[in-house]
């Protein structure tokens, strides 16, 4: 049963990956932005849920609505001071904006308590059960339960609410949205906010899954949601939900074929792939340019 | 450019060095120096501030108990142990400064020092060109007494056993102690410290007998092995080989135990951390086990003797860089006495001699590398302590 024990800790993964992506994917497909501080805000995500976990000896629960809550403000003070203004310059330059908010965070962390790791406490009492031969964690489970869920809300949010439907018209076109009065900075920062709360619960989800959290865990991450993003079609939230679960079974698959080695490579080469052949991602559909 | 001239510089002042030791070496064999007189003077070349002054601090407080406690009891033949302590700063350029001021001006028997490995290679030459006995306590690189054409640096010795040694010590541990004839290998593909341990284990484990049925690696910083250890698992190791670091050891060790990997774990002094035990958490840890220079639980009589004459000197328990500091004071005295002279180049032959000394580190012995051949302690997590488990021979 190691095939199945592989696909679940595949589908775990994933589940973290796709968590991070779907902030990714949201931004971009309301103001073409590549986010790439959106790792950063994972990071911090993590470090609350720490801290609160540790410091001010909240449950699991509290701690992961109290990091979504603080990583939101976060994400919307990003978009207010780093974004805002550079709405309408060209798109690279906002892009080494965004690295440049990027490595402002990581390096800021590191200034304020150093580049250490830490250790995330045991929360659960941590059970492992058996399924059909291959070991299933608790902590697993619930990671897996709490991502599913997130996903449902943020569909709801996005396809039965009136600021879901806010952002769904600023994405397909931003000028006639504001004709039409709707509030274009509110729905943007709505946006940021959604995701990074997402990106926090990520970050606290990771923290609980994987132990050891840093300062600069948020790179690699950042980059395979990224990854992830594109290989869903970016701007589509199934599309990076999918993108998620694919690139983690990927990683895991080539972990358990022996290649261990390769696996960020795998990720790597996923993304090149994706965007010679299909840059549109797998739930992408072809448009024409019109001339 | 700015590197060339900077290396020419030194090479300039080695010769120089040279030279001025060549003429103070008709000066000593005269009547005056230091050689003829009541006392034996040793250099201390240690890293006492700057990034690593732990490992230096901590070799100075065992260095200076082991003097003092020769020459209560009379000396070396008679004539009492004079050191001559220098800081390095934790700076290979310092580290030379000090070799070549204690050799030339103080006119030492010989050095000990420096903690480090590159601390230590930085002053090989000079002590080879001036012909001092040089001892580093802690110095694991094999690069320390081996250059890298692969001739020995004559005069440079070391206290502490090599990197690859421990995957030796273990190889001998799991196959002799615990008796495992199937066991996994799980290295960092990113250190050399980690694939050098890998490899020296996998010779040795297979030479006694035993059989490696999977070699698996990552690579520094990853946070995910469980898909790695699924595979491990699925080909029945009753043992596992983890050479790595303690950041992401304590990752393995804890992913590990969740999947249902029972068996013994075990690793070597990179695990050697407080950061371990947070990241894997007590129980993970139990039936695992690492090599080291020294644990003060050790029962032997002179450890705790040892142990009972430093907690009275510093307040304190003995860590393994005190035991290694106060070890090289005592493998000095005995080469010197069997040198019967403070000739140094006959301590030099003295030391590349030594056979069977017992330390409180183990019983040391030397090979023709100057890599020691000693016993290792091998340590055992027992609910988040760290316990003496045995000491394995070489």
């Amino acid at each position: 049963m190691e095939w199945l024990q592989q696909l679940i800790n595949g589908i775990s993964l994933g589940s973290i990956y796709a968590l991070i992506a779907l902030g990714y994917t949201m931004v971009y497909g309301i103001i073409k932005l590549i986010n790439f501080a959106h790792g950063e805000v994972f990071m911090i995500g993590a470090f609350i849920g720490y801290i609160s976990i540790t410091g001010w000896g909240l449950g699991f629960f509290p701690a992961l609505l109290l990091s979504m809550a603080i990583c939101a403000i976060i994400g919307v003070i990003i978009e207010r001071i780093a974004y805002k203004r550079l709405r309408n310059a060209t798109r690279i330059a906002a892009l080494i904006t965004a690295i440049g908010v990027s490595l402002l965070i990581q390096n800021g962390v590191i200034y304020f308590r150093g580049a250490q790791p830490a250790a995330y406490p045991d929360v659960f009492a941590n059970k492992s059960f058996n399924l059909f031969g291959a070991q299933i964690s608790t902590q697993a489970i619930l990671i897996l339960s709490v991502s599913v869920v997130l996903m449902l809300i943020l569909q709801f949010i996005v396809h039965k609410t009136k600021i879901g439907k806010a952002m769904r018209a600023v994405s397909y076109d931003a000028e006639a949205a504001k004709l039409m009065g709707i509030n274009v900075d509110n729905t943007i920062s709505a946006t940021f906010a959604i995701g990074s709360a997402l990106a926090g619960a990520a970050g606290v989800i990771f923290g609980i899954y994987y132990t050891k959290i840093d300062p600069l865990m948020g790179v690699i991450p950042g980059l395979k949601a990224f990854v992830a993003a594109v290989l869903g079609g970016i701007g589509i939230i199934p599309g990076a939900v999918a993108g998620g679960l694919v690139l983690g079974v990927v990683e895991t698959v080539v972990s358990a074929l022996g290649f261990s080695l390769w696996r960020d490579a795998a990720a790597f080469i996923i993304l090149i792939l994706i965007l010679i052949f299909k840059p549109s991602g797998i739930f992408g559909k072809n448009t024409r340019e019109k001339v | 450019m700015k590197f060339k001239r900077a290396w020419s510089l030194l090479a300039a002042m080695t010769l120089g060095v040279g030279l001025l030791a060549g003429c103070s070496q008709g000066e000593k064999d005269g009547a005056s120096g230091s050689k003829d007189s009541d006392e034996i003077k040793i250099g201390v070349n240690l890293e006492l501030s700057g990034a690593v002054a732990s490992y230096g601090t901590s070799e100075a407080d065992g260095i200076q108990l082991a003097v003092d406690e020769i020459n209560e009891d009379g000396g070396i033949d008679g004539k009492k142990i004079k050191l001559v302590k220098i800081d390095n700063k934790s700076d290979a350029a310092e580290a030379t400064n000090a070799a070549i001021k204690l050799i030339t001006q103080e006119q030492v028997v010989a050095i000990i020092g420096a903690a480090t490995s590159g601390a230590t290679v930085a002053q090989a030459q000079i002590a080879n060109d001036n012909k001092t006995p040089l001892i580093s306590p802690s110095g694991t690189s094999p690069t320390v007494t081996v250059n890298e054409k692969g001739d020995v640096n004559e005069f440079v010795f070391r206290t502490s056993f090599i990197d690859p040694f421990q995957g030796t010590v273990a190889a001998n541990f799991a196959a002799n102690d615990l008796g495992v004839k199937n066991v996994a290998i799980f290295s960092d593909n990113a250190s050399d410290y980690s694939k050098g341990l890998a490899s020296s284990f996998k010779e040795d484990f297979e030479k006694a007998g035993g059989k490696i049925v999977a070699e698996e690696s990552y690579v520094a910083k990853d946070s995910d092995f469980r898909s790695t250890l699924t595979r491990i698992k699925s080909a029945k190791p009753e043992f596992i080989f983890i050479p790595g670091y303690y950041e992401e050891v304590g990752l393995i060790v804890k992913q590990a135990r969740e999947m249902g990997i029972d068996v013994p774990l075990m690793g070597a002094d990179g695990w050697d951390s407080p950061t371990l035990l947070d990241l894997a958490g007590a129980d993970a840890l139990n039936n695992t086990y690492t090599t080291n220079h020294y644990s003060s639980d050790d029962p032997d009589g002179a450890v705790k003797a040892f142990n009972d004459k430093f907690n009275e000197e510093y307040g304190k328990s003995p860590d393994a860089f005190n035991a290694l500091g106060y070890d090289t004071v005592y493998l000095l005295k005995d080469a010197i006495e069997r040198a019967g002279s403070v000739d140094s180049t006959k301590i030099k032959d003295a030391l590349a001699e030594t056979d069977g000394l017992d330390l409180v580190t183990g019983k040391y012995s030397v090979d023709e590398n100057h890599h020691p051949i000693k016993s290792a302690t091998i340590l055992e997590y027992k609910d988040g302590e760290q316990v003496f488990n045995t000491k394995v021979n070489p």
